[in-house]
């Protein structure tokens, strides 16, 4: 039994290209990995939408429809609340992604050391990670628009473009909390920030109930946060109200959110993993 | 008390007959030289060289200019205590840390530049596994092999290869999880091999294995030196260095403390042999002063007197002919071991 060092294996004397190649292989980790451990994310993603949707909008649905005359901004409550649970979900993802699994790859599986002996650059284990997260979202999103159309909500061909709204809206969050996440030295600032960061903007960001609700104070911060501009966008595109310039302001803010993010990353990264 | 010393001899002729000029040849093709201009000026085969290297962490200097070449082929062993910067240099000779100052040159590219060229052509066995515990055996090297860009075929011949190689074969579809260390370490080694790479550096491959696991190790690490692959180990185990290494340094607090083949080392900084005396109750002090003419040099230790002298017997004679009774007496050979806490102390350093 000899290990042969001839032949050489095709490591093409890779000059410094595109690092997109590269970074497709630290996502590949994530695909074969996924493969192996998929059964544990089926509830987050396929199962928790359901339950949301059918408890929220059917059974609180009803309460409001019969309670009151009017309905949230006059549609039946379940149309209102289905693209905010889109974009909420899609924020959920983005940001518990961008939490455990880096400290995974970072500290508790060193998944993100050992590929950095390899030809990967630590902007390739960033990008390779982001791209799996963004695939996360874009699954979780495309299954929640199929249950959106099961429950029969899917009133315009605009709301196709809810998809990639909801892929910006997790992307928004993503990127700066993986960013956030590489300064970490354990995951109790984890918790921390679901409990006064994640949690409160599920709740208040207009994704159950208008942010006119809100007292006014409360809804200039409510406007200001980002996971409003993703459920505003997601609501628009759904209900057929695509809104122009709206629009592509609320888009503006989620993309500079994430371009941020990246860019903070880059530096967070390096500063963790090389030294 | 030649047992040690047979090992050793035998050590060597296995080197020497295994030195095939194929297998060195293979190292120093033309794509290993440096580009043009570069400041390496490598002879051939040098597959690291170093100048003035140096690694600061803020107010820390963990490698103060240090000065080396590693030949193409050989192994070469970075000795020290916990804290001497061995891991450090490791670390940027693997193109994972920036050096701060100097110079340092790998496969003949700039690590500062073409880290992941070099990467590519480098299998690092780091001090802590970095396998993934959730997958199999045969996916974590697979997967390995896709961060190099192996092809898929190839790869799946490669990893059985290698689940031979590291005797894992059996394992190949359980997870990292329950495997012993040994495995592990096995592992870790076979993987770093994934990509047939020309210089392979180990950071404290055997610690904490047993001697099986060890002597395995070992025996892996030959047939690697074997085909021509160049080996960079750190051990603080002496005997490690003294069967593994060619010619290797020793680093205290930063800096390297001697540098030579395990042989030379000895001749330079040892005697040819050690007299151990143990007394019984009286203080091992007063003998080592009453004794000390007749060694190079005596080293008193709470337990024991060590004579360090060319000719152990007849010192022993001599101390004996003074009328000392030690309780033990032995005459051994020096070792690596002896060098080693001569150059840097015996107080623990961390």
């Amino acid at each position: 039994m000899t290990i042969t060092t001839t032949p050489r294996p095709a490591v093409a004397p890779r000059r410094r290209a595109g690092r997109a190649p590269l970074a497709f292989r630290a996502y590949q980790y994530n695909l074969l990995s996924y493969r192996r451990t998929w059964r544990g994310s089926l509830t987050t993603t396929f199962l928790y939408p359901v339950l949301y949707l059918a408890a929220m909008g059917e059974g609180l649905g009803h309460l409001i429809k019969h309670g009151s005359s009017t309905a949230v901004e006059g549609l039946p409550y379940i149309w209102f609340l289905a693209p905010g649970l889109l974009a909420g979900t899609a924020m959920q993802i983005g940001a518990n992604d961008a939490t455990f699994p880096v400290m995974a790859g970072i500290k508790w599986r060193k998944t993100h050391l050992a590929m950095l002996a390899t030809p990967l650059e630590v902007t390739d284990v960033l990008y390779g990670h982001l791209l799996w997260i963004l695939t996360r979202i874009a699954t979780a999103a495309g299954v929640f628009l199929g249950v959106m159309a099961a429950f029969g909500i899917v009133p315009s061909p605009w709301a196709l473009l809810a998809f990639p709204a909801a892929i910006l809206t997790g992307a928004a969050f993503a990127a700066p909390v993986m960013a956030f996440s590489a300064t970490r030295d354990t995951d109790q600032s984890f918790v921390v920030l679901y409990r006064f960061g994640i949690v409160p903007l599920f709740l208040f960001s207009g994704t159950f109930f208008p942010v006119s609700q809100l007292p006014g104070w409360l809804q200039v911060v409510a406007r200001c946060t980002p996971l409003y501009h993703g459920v505003t966008l997601c609501r628009a595109f759904v209900l057929g109200r695509p809104g122009g310039w709206d629009s592509v302001a609320h888009g503006a803010y989620l993309l500079v959110m994430f371009a941020g993010g990246v860019l903070a990353g880059r530096v967070t990264y390096r500063r963790r993993l090389v030294r | 008390m030649t047992y040690t010393e047979d090992r050793k001899t035998a050590v060597a002729e296995d080197v020497l007959v295994n030195q095939d000029p194929g297998g060195a040849e293979e190292l120093s093709r033309p794509d290993a030289g440096g580009e043009p201009g570069s400041t390496a000026a490598s002879g051939p085969g040098a597959a690291v060289q170093a100048r003035s290297l140096t690694k600061r962490f803020g107010e820390f200097t963990a490698v103060e200019s240090v000065d080396f070449e590693i030949r193409a082929g050989e192994a070469f062993g970075f000795l020290g205590p916990n804290g001497a910067g061995k891991t450090s240099t490791m670390r940027m000779i693997a193109c994972l840390s920036p050096i701060s100052s100097g110079t340092l040159r790998v496969l003949g590219l700039d690590p500062m530049r073409d880290g992941s060229q070099i990467r590519s052509r480098i299998g690092l066995v780091p001090q802590e596994d970095t396998l993934d515990l959730e997958l199999s055996v045969r996916d974590n090297l697979y997967l390995y092999g896709r961060y190099f860009g192996l092809p898929k075929k190839q790869l799946r011949e490669r990893v059985d290869e290698l689940l031979e190689f590291a005797r894992l074969t059996e394992r190949a579809g359980d997870r990292v999880d329950p495997l012993s260390g040994g495995m592990r370490r096995r592992l870790t080694i076979a993987r770093a091999l994934v990509s047939s790479p020309d210089l392979v550096i180990l950071d404290e491959p055997t610690t904490g294995l047993d001697p099986q696991a060890r002597h395995l190790l070992w025996d892996r690490l030959y047939r690697l030196k074997r085909e021509g692959v160049t080996l960079v180990i750190t051990t603080h185990y002496m005997d490690e260095a003294e069967q593994l290494c060619d010619r290797l340094v020793v680093m205290d607090a930063g800096r390297i403390a001697a540098f030579g083949s395990p042989r030379e080392l000895i001749d330079q900084w040892s005697t040819r042999e050690v007299v151990e005396l143990r007394f019984g109750a009286e203080g091992h002090e007063v003998h080592g002063e009453t004794l000390a003419d007749l060694a190079e040099r005596v080293e008193v230790l709470p337990d024991r007197l060590l004579l360090y002298t060319d000719e152990g017997d007849a010192t022993l004679d001599a101390v004996r002919s003074r009328g000392k009774s030690p309780i033990a007496a032995l005459v051994r050979r020096s070792t690596l071991e002896d060098v080693f806490l001569h150059l840097t102390g015996r107080s623990l350093v961390d």
